[in-house]
């Protein structure tokens, strides 16, 4: 990855090596390919799962990119039904399996939580390989199965259309998902234990960085939820296969049985991409205020307050599916619940400005843009949560709108201002300051001109999974694939000036934004053991005032 | 904002409305909420933008009584405002997925990829249902095969269409004209084309409009011709001598069981017996009615468990010639 010579770091005519920058390092300290698909370093992991999310990000993009060209006319005219089934529904099952719930923890969680924590490893370095090639074994059933045609069921897999109507590769892709579950539980059992266990001394829990609470919060979801998603694929295969009568009713089956099945590990699924996402943000809010989260304590509650109250709201997608009525109003209560952590970590974040030393870096242009956009999906997803408005607007564009808004607005938000938050310290480069803002801002921008339109489009009525529709919506559907091209533009700057920068960035120094963290105190990119010397806590997390040396004056009021 | 491009959907009901007014509510306090921090955080971030490169943020203490403070406010606002949202909410929901007692039931039977439908009378559209401006409309739906959903924007309203179960989707149309109806429930290869429309005209209209296509298209074989043409009369007999139990009045009424349960004679129970007739015996009675899975398709099941329901209690029942 960097080229430095690690016996000549410096040069001729190159500027001298920045502070904390070490030539020699965790990347470069082994060569060759079996150096890296049998590391056992978390830091090297990591990367393995950076480059196998981005594979799948950008192939469930090319497939949203073929679905905005579709509708960018009434009529069926791209490409046929059939073919459009299986767009949005392989779609969807890349980006929710193989990049969203992976991506924050399988890439920023694995290479930043045993940093943060100032420890050498993860509790089970060997289960953390694991982890990732059952990952990759997974995404490979569902690639075949892609190549072969792909699944049209919508990523939901509703029966008894899954299980005896369908001729596609239900089966494979299913397989796929199961193996990744259990990528998904073992990485979530390795960060627990590892943040149990391994933090540095003196670091009690309200020590901790909040984006390790984030991460501690989305294991939870991961160990506790994904094995009831294993059973329902089980069921879903066995039905499909054997006849089983659990789900079919023509077998006595009972068809909304497996909506509750399947939204009993979906919904809280959906925390577990924007959990560690919101931990991100709490900590590129913190580094680029220079200032302690206000109400931290409410802000890790809040996190762990998400992961139970996620747990018991998951039939509010289930309203209209003729359940009971009672259930309805339970399960909407409930919802309303889960709103409220989620609310208070808008404000915290937001307070947190209030006498910072605010500086508008790449990262915080994408924390800010988090949570304008965020504020958005969660007030949007309290409609839905209201019985008489669901009834109108669920499975319409306006519930799409609402989960890219918290998906891609929020999550990836918070993924990419993760990366260029921490890129630094992963590859041991900077990338073009100018060039990176003008990407947030053309993401933030065709974000919002893809999605708000379809709000609009689903209070019209328009439903979602559309192959086709009535040409008096043609005007806002347009503008929608418009902004998709503009979101495009702004996911391929980066990865284009980021690949750049790996060879031509300029080095970075330890901690080249002046943050407060156990992972800026070591070398960037960090040694293979990451400290020289285990690392002690002694003050609460984002302690500015105990970094600030006699030259850094605090802001007066 | 040309007429054709709309950005608001047209309303054609009462319940519509106050499913607009709901939205309306909820719209305004969104808005602010999203305005108040789109602000703060512009008003913020740039009062105190960082003006020298070693500048630190002077962090607040969370455990100031105002620290509290705030953080009580940020969380009981939202919160009563959600619980008014929900209960608002609710209000509605409840007005929604209960039909008024008044309703004139119409039957609605989904299948891949098309609505057919069946007027009072019989008489049976595809794609399309005509109703009356001003009733009160109740639809009896189900699938013959997956999940669909009945979705008319106009109403403001889905019901999902299962197959097994009845549901039901009601509406009083108040404002003539023809709406959108949509699948609403992903449902296979062509989803997108499961869609049709709701046809609202004047009371005097629709009664043309059905004495026009009356003749034009042959209603359903009624229940009662039905139930002697499956041959259910064989058995079922309001006398005493009948092999199976008696069929009138039972509608609506507690049954008891073989296995000493008990369970209410609805339309779930009289569809089920039919299809799987040894799933919940009456007491007292042998199992040895056949099945007429895949017999007997879903709309006539849905005249024949109206013909049921309507049979009247044996004291009245005409006598039959034997």
């Amino acid at each position: 990855m960097t080229m430095s010579d690690p016996t000549n770091p410096s040069l001729p005519g190159t500027a001298p090596d920045p502070p904390g920058y070490a030539p020699v390092n965790y990347l470069n300290e082994t060569w060759g390919l079996k150096s890296w698909l049998l590391t056992l370093d978390h830091k090297r992991i990591g990367i393995l799962y950076l480059i196998s999310v981005s594979f799948y990000f950008a192939l469930g993009g090319l497939m949203a990119a073929l679905i905005r060209i579709e509708l960018a006319t009434p009529q069926g005219d791209l490409v046929s039904p059939d073919w459009y089934n299986r767009l949005f529904t392989m779609h969807g099952v890349m980006m929710i399996f193989f990049f969203l719930i992976p991506a924050v923890p399988g890439v920023l969680g694995n290479f930043l939580l045993p940093l943060m924590i100032g420890a050498k490893d993860v509790a089970f370095p060997k289960l953390n390989l694991l982890s990732w090639y059952l990952y990759n074994i997974g995404a490979l059933f569902a690639f075949w199965a892609l190549l072969h045609g792909g699944v049209d069921t919508g990523w939901t897999f509703y029966t008894p259309l899954s299980t005896s109507y369908t001729n596609t590769h239900v089966i494979a892709v299913g397989l796929g998902i199961f193996i990744n579950g259990f990528s998904s539980i073992l990485a979530g059992v390795n960060f627990m234990v590892t943040i149990h266990r391994m933090r540095a001394p003196g670091q009690g829990w309200f020590r901790l960085p909040l984006f390790v609470w984030g991460i501690y919060a989305t294991s939870l979801i991961q160990v506790l939820g994904t094995p009831v998603l294993a059973i329902t694929i089980l069921l879903l295969a066995a039905e499909r296969l054997f006849h089983i009568g659990v789900f079919d009713p023509k077998y006595g089956g009972d068809p909304v049985l497996f909506q509750h099945f399947f939204w009993f590990y979906s919904h809280p699924a959906v925390y577990i991409m924007i959990l560690p996402a919101m931990g991100v943000i709490s900590e590129i809010v913190a580094a680029f205020s220079r200032k302690r989260i206000f109400g931290y304590k409410f802000v890790a509650f809040a996190s762990v307050a998400i992961a139970t109250l996620g747990f018991l709201v998951w039939a509010h997608h289930m309203f209209i599916s003729g359940m009971s009525v009672y259930a309805g109003a339970v399960f909407s209560i409930l919802t309303m619940f889960v709103a409220v952590p989620s609310a208070v970590k808008v404000f915290n974040w937001t307070a947190t400005l209030y006498k910072g030393s605010v500086l508008w870096e790449t990262p915080m242009v994408y924390a800010l843009g988090f949570i304008g956009v965020f504020v958005i999906g969660g007030l949007t997803g309290t409609m839905l949560a209201t019985l008489g408005l669901d009834a109108h607007i669920h499975d319409t564009y306006f519930l799409v709108a609402h989960f890219h808004y918290v998906m891609v607005g929020s999550a990836v938000m918070g993924y990419l201002g993760g990366i260029h938050l921490w890129w630094p310290k992963i590859t041991g480069r900077m990338y073009p300051v100018f060039l990176s803002k003008v990407a947030a801002i053309t993401v933030f921008v065709g974000f919002n001109v893809t999605f708000f339109p379809q709000f609009l489009l689903g209070y019209l009525g328009m439903p979602r999974r559309y192959h086709t529709y009535p040409p008096e919506w043609q005007t806002l559907n347009v503008m929608s694939s418009a902004g998709a091209t503009i979101l495009g533009v702004g996911y391929l700057i980066p990865m284009l000036y980021l690949a750049w920068s790996l060879k031509f960035g300029p080095k970075a120094s330890a901690n080249p934004w002046g943050a407060v963290g156990l992972e800026w105190e070591t070398t960037s990119p960090p040694p293979v053991h990451n400290f020289a010397t285990p690392p002690v806590v002694t003050t609460e997390a984002y302690d500015y005032r105990a970094r600030a040396a006699p030259a850094e004056v605090p802001v007066g009021g | 904002m040309t007429p054709n491009a709309p950005l608001f959907p047209p309303s054609a009901s009462e319940l519509a409305r106050q499913v607009d007014y709901l939205f309306f509510f909820a719209l305004a306090f969104s808005i602010f909420f999203a305005v108040l921090i789109a602000v703060l955080i512009a008003v913020l971030g740039s009062k105190y933008r960082r003006r020298h490169p070693d500048e630190v943020g002077v962090a607040s203490d969370d455990h100031a009584p105002s620290s509290k403070m705030l953080e009580l406010t940020w969380t009981a606002i939202p919160f009563g405002l959600l619980l008014i949202l929900f209960g608002w909410g609710t209000w509605v929901f409840f007005h929604q997925m209960r039909p008024p007692d008044d309703a004139v039931e119409y039957w609605v039977t989904g299948k891949q990829w098309m609505w057919k439908m069946q007027h009072p009378d019989g008489t049976r559209e595809i794609n399309e249902l005509h109703v009356p401006l001003g009733r009160t409309v109740k639809l009896k739906m189900i699938s013959e095969d997956v999940i669909h959903d009945f979705f008319v924007p106009a109403f403001r309203v889905h019901v999902d269409v299962l197959p097994s179960r009845y549901t039901t989707y009601w509406f009083r149309a108040d404002k003539t004209g023809t709406y959108h109806l949509f699948c609403g429930q992903y449902c296979g290869v062509e989803h997108a084309y499961m869609v049709g429309r709701i046809v609202v005209l004047p009371p005097k209209e629709y009664e043309q409009w059905l004495a026009g296509v009356r003749p034009g298209r042959p209603p359903l074989r009624s229940g009662e011709e039905l139930f002697a043409a499956n041959a259910c009369n064989t058995c079922h007999r309001p006398d005493s001598s009948a092999r199976a139990p008696i069929l009138n009045g039972i509608f609506g009424k507690s049954v008891k069981l073989l296995d000493g349960k008990t369970v209410v004679a609805d339309d779930e129970y009289v569809r089920e017996s039919i299809l799987n007739p040894q799933a919940r015996i009456v007491a007292g009675y042998q199992p040895i009615m056949p099945t007429f899975k895949g017999v007997i398709p879903e709309e006539e099941l849905l005249q024949l468990v109206e013909y049921v329901k309507k049979l009247p209690p044996p004291a009245a029942a005409p006598q039959e010639t034997r």
